[in-house]
C-alpha cells in the first residue's frame, strides 16, 4: 500500500512538471537559436541537385543575442569564389510586426547596400534551407499543438496563424525531451503531402550547449537536399556589439577572417 | 574570337597553377565579346573583345590589411593596347586595389592607397558620390562593378559617439573614365563624332586635388547623411575655346540622403547642390551652369523571388535664363527628368537571375535599356548574355547621343 502511495505521488510529481506547449517550442527555440549569449561558427553548405551536381558554399558566422529575441547575425562568406569577402548582415527583430534589417556589402564595389526585406521562404543563398531555417521562425507565426510524445521526444505541430503568408500548411516538429532540440522538422503542402524535411544530424555539446553540427534539408518535391557542416564552434565568445554595423562590414573583423 | 577561347584555356590552366600553391589568391577570369546593333558611321561594329584575368589578394595581419587586387587584358577594340596607363586603366594592366587598411586608434580607420570609394543612396544615379566612374565599361557592358573606377586617396574614418565620419583625400584629380571617342561615337557639340576627345586634365598633385566628406548616422532606423565635395566636374564637360580643348571645371557640392525602412520596402531620398566654380552666375556658355539635383527613391520585393525599385531623378539648372542667353547649339531644358526601373528576377535557387534596369528621360525623350541574363553553371562558371540599348529623339541629349552605340555582350567567367 505504501508503496502505491508512493508510486501516486511520483506520478504526480512528474505530471507537475509536464512542460505545457508553449513551454516545449520556447525551450527549442533559445535551445536551437539563442544558445550563449553569443556565437561563432564555420558552416560548410553543400547543395546536391536533382541531377546530382553539388554547390558548395562556406562562410563563417557570428552571432549576438541583443535582448528581447532580437539578434544580429554576421555572415562572411569565404566560397564560392564569385561572392568571397561577401557580408551579410541581418539585425533580427522578433517583434510581431517588425522586419529584419538586411544589408550585403560587396567588397568589390566597396558598398553597403541595404536589402529591401524579403519573403522570409525564400531560399537562403540558392539553397534549400530558407530564411527563416537560418535566423528562426517567430513563435508567433504558429499554433502550437502537443500531438505525440515518446520516450525521448515532444512530437509539435505547428500551423500558420496566416497560411497565406507561407507555402505550407503545417509542419511537425520533434523536439528532444533532454536537451530541447529540435531534431526533425516535416512540412506538409497545402494539399497535405509531405514536401520538405529539415533534420538534425549530428549533435554534439560544446561549452555545455547542446549544438547541432550537421543538418539537412532535402526537397522531396525537386530532390535536391542541402547538408550543413558546422565546424569551429564557440559559445560566448565576447562578440562587441559593434562589429555588427557598418563599420565592419567595410573592414571584417578578425573574428570574422581568422 | 577564336584567339578568345585559346586564352581562356591558357588562362584557367595558369589559374590551376596559381591555385595549387597560394590558396589566397582569388580572381577570375572573364572573356566579353560585344556588337553594335545597328551601325556606326563613326565606329567599327565591335564594342568589345576582351578577355581579363584578375588576380586578387588580401593580407589579414593584426595591424593592418593589405589588399591588391589587379586586372591583366587583352582589349581588341581599346586604342591603346600595349601602353600601361594605370590612371585611366588603358592598357593591358588595370590595377583595381593597392591598399592598406590600419586602425591607429579605437575610433579611427585608415584606408590608404589605390581603392574603389563608394556612397550615396541612388541606384545606378549619382548625387554626392563623385567618386570616379567608368562609362566605358558601363555602356560596353563589363560587369557592374566596372562601372567604379579606382580612386588613389587617402581615406579616414571617424567614428566619434554622435556620428561616423568619412573624409576621402585624392591628391591628384580621378577623371571618370568617360566617353571619348574610343569604342563609342558622342555628341561633339555640333554632330556625332567618334572623334578622339582631347582634352586639358588638371593633374597638378596637391594643388588639382579633390576632397570628399560624409557624415552619417541611424536615426530611429533612417540612415541619415550629409554629404560635401570639393574638386572638378568629373567629365570633361567644360570647353576651352581657345586650345579647343576639352576641360574638368572646378566644382563643389553640398548634400544630403536618407534611406530607410518604409512599408515593408527601403525608400531613399537625395539631394546635392552642385556649384559650378568657375561660372557661378551661368553666364559663361563654355563651362556648366550650377545645378540642384535630387533624387528619389522605392524598392519593394514584388513576390518572392522578383525585386522592384523605382527612382525618379531631376536635376535642375541654376541660371537657366543666363544660360539661354549665352549658349552655342541645342539648348538643354531648365530641368532634366529621369525615372529608372529594375526589375530582378531570381529562378532555378538564384542561378538563374534576369534583370533589367532603365532609365527614361521624359524631358530629353531618351533612355538607355539594360537588360541582362546571368545563369551560373556551377559554381566556378558563369555566362552572362547583356544589352545596352541607347534611344533617344535628338542626337544631343545624354542617352540619346549614343543611339549608334547600343549593343549586346556575351560573356563566360570563371572564378577561383
Amino acid at each position: 500500500m505504501k508503496r502505491f502511495i508512493t508510486i501516486g505521488l511520483l506520478l504526480a510529481a512528474t505530471n507537475g512538471f509536464a512542460f505545457t506547449v508553449d513551454e516545449i517550442v520556447e525551450k527549442a527555440n533559445q535551445a536551437a537559436y539563442y544558445a550563449g549569449d553569443d556565437g561563432s561558427a564555420d558552416v560548410k553548405m553543400v547543395i546536391t541537385e536533382a541531377n546530382g551536381g553539388t554547390r558548395t558554399r562556406e562562410f563563417r558566422i557570428l552571432r549576438k543575442n541583443t535582448g528581447d529575441g532580437n539578434q544580429k547575425f554576421y555572415v562572411y562568406f569565404k566560397a564560392p569564389a564569385d561572392v568571397n569577402r561577401q557580408v551579410f548582415l541581418v539585425w533580427k527583430n522578433a517583434a510581431q510586426g517588425k522586419n529584419d534589417q538586411r544589408w550585403l556589402f560587396l567588397p568589390d564595389l566597396n558598398l553597403v547596400k541595404p536589402i529591401a526585406p524579403g519573403d522570409k521562404r525564400t531560399s537562403f543563398v540558392g539553397s534549400d534551407f530558407v530564411y527563416e531555417d537560418v535566423s528562426g521562425r517567430a513563435l508567433w507565426e504558429d499554433k502550437h499543438e502537443l500531438t505525440g510524445e515518446t520516450d525521448t521526444q515532444y512530437i509539435v505541430k505547428n500551423t500558420p496563424v496566416n497560411p497565406d503568408s507561407v507555402e505550407f500548411s503545417y509542419y511537425n516538429v520533434w523536439i528532444d525531451k533532454d536537451t530541447f532540440l529540435p531534431r526533425k522538422a516535416e512540412y506538409y503542402n497545402k494539399e497535405g503531402k509531405l514536401y520538405r524535411v529539415v533534420e538534425a544530424l549530428k549533435v554534439e555539446t560544446i561549452q555545455g550547449f547542446p549544438t547541432v553540427i550537421e543538418s539537412k534539408v532535402s526537397d522531396l518535391d525537386d530532390g535536391s537536399n542541402t547538408v550543413n557542416t558546422f565546424s569551429n564552434v564557440k559559445y560566448n565568445i565576447g562578440l562587441n556589439e559593434q562589429l555588427f554595423t557598418e563599420r565592419f562590414l567595410r573592414r571584417p573583423p578578425r573574428e570574422a577572417t581568422k | 574570337m577564336k584567339k578568345l577561347i585559346l586564352a581562356a584555356i591558357l588562362i584557367s590552366s595558369f589559374e590551376f597553377q596559381v591555385s595549387s600553391f597560394a590558396q589566397d589568391i582569388h580572381g577570375f577570369a572573364d572573356a566579353r565579346y560585344g556588337l553594335r546593333t545597328q551601325n556606326d558611321p563613326n565606329k567599327g561594329d565591335k564594342t568589345l573583345e576582351e578577355l581579363r584575368l584578375q588576380l586578387s589578394s588580401v593580407w589579414y595581419q593584426d595591424l593592418f590589411t593589405a589588399t591588391v587586387r589587379s586586372d591583366f587584358l587583352y582589349d581588341g577594340v581599346a586604342n591603346n593596347q600595349k601602353r600601361v596607363d594605370l590612371e585611366t586603366g588603358e592598357g593591358p594592366v588595370d590595377l583595381r586595389e593597392a591598399n592598406v587598411q590600419f586602425t591607429p586608434i579605437d575610433w579611427m580607420d585608415v584606408k590608404v592607397g589605390r581603392q574603389i570609394l563608394t556612397w550615396g543612396t541612388g541606384d545606378l544615379l549619382f548625387i554626392n558620390d563623385l567618386f570616379s566612374k567608368d562609362w566605358k565599361s558601363f555602356f560596353a557592358g563589363r560587369d557592374e562593378e566596372y562601372l567604379k573606377a579606382p580612386s588613389d586617396a587617402l581615406f579616414m574614418s571617424f567614428y566619434p559617439s554622435f556620428a561616423n565620419i568619412d573624409v576621402a583625400y585624392m591628391p591628384r584629380f580621378d577623371a571618370d573614365r568617360y566617353i571619348d571617342g574610343e569604342r563609342f561615337s558622342y555628341w561633339g557639340g555640333a554632330a556625332l563624332t567618334g572623334a578622339d576627345l582631347k582634352t586639358d586634365k588638371p593633374e597638378n598633385w596637391f594643388s588639382d586635388d579633390e576632397i570628399a566628406v560624409r557624415v552619417y548616422r541611424t536615426f530611429k532606423g533612417v540612415e541619415v547623411a550629409a554629404y560635401g565635395y570639393d574638386g572638378f566636374w568629373k567629365t570633361p564637360q567644360g570647353f576651352n575655346p581657345v586650345s579647343g580643348k576639352n576641360t574638368f571645371p572646378k566644382l563643389s557640392v553640398y548634400g544630403a540622403s536618407a534611406r530607410g525602412a518604409l512599408a515593408g520596402g527601403i525608400a531613399r531620398l537625395e539631394g546635392g547642390y552642385y556649384n559650378s566654380r568657375d561660372d557661378c552666375d551661368g553666364t559663361d556658355p563654355w563651362i556648366p551652369n550650377s545645378q540642384a539635383r535630387l533624387l528619389a527613391g522605392y524598392e519593394h520585393e514584388i513576390v518572392k523571388n522578383l525585386t522592384g525599385s523605382a527612382q525618379y531623378y531631376i536635376e535642375h539648372m541654376m541660371n537657366h535664363d543666363a544660360y539661354l542667353a549665352s549658349v552655342v547649339g541645342p539648348a538643354a531644358d531648365e530641368n532634366r527628368h529621369v525615372v529608372t526601373l529594375r526589375l530582378t528576377q531570381m529562378l532555378m535557387n538564384q542561378n538563374l537571375i534576369l534583370s533589367l534596369f532603365t532609365y527614361w528621360s521624359p524631358s530629353d525623350q531618351d533612355g538607355y535599356i539594360r537588360p541582362k541574363v546571368s545563369y551560373k553553371l556551377t559554381d566556378n562558371w558563369k555566362v552572362e548574355m547583356n544589352g545596352n540599348f541607347f534611344f533617344g529623339k535628338n542626337d544631343h541629349t545624354f542617352f540619346g547621343q549614343f543611339a549608334n552605340d547600343s549593343n549586346v555582350a556575351l560573356a563566360a567567367r570563371y572564378s577561383f
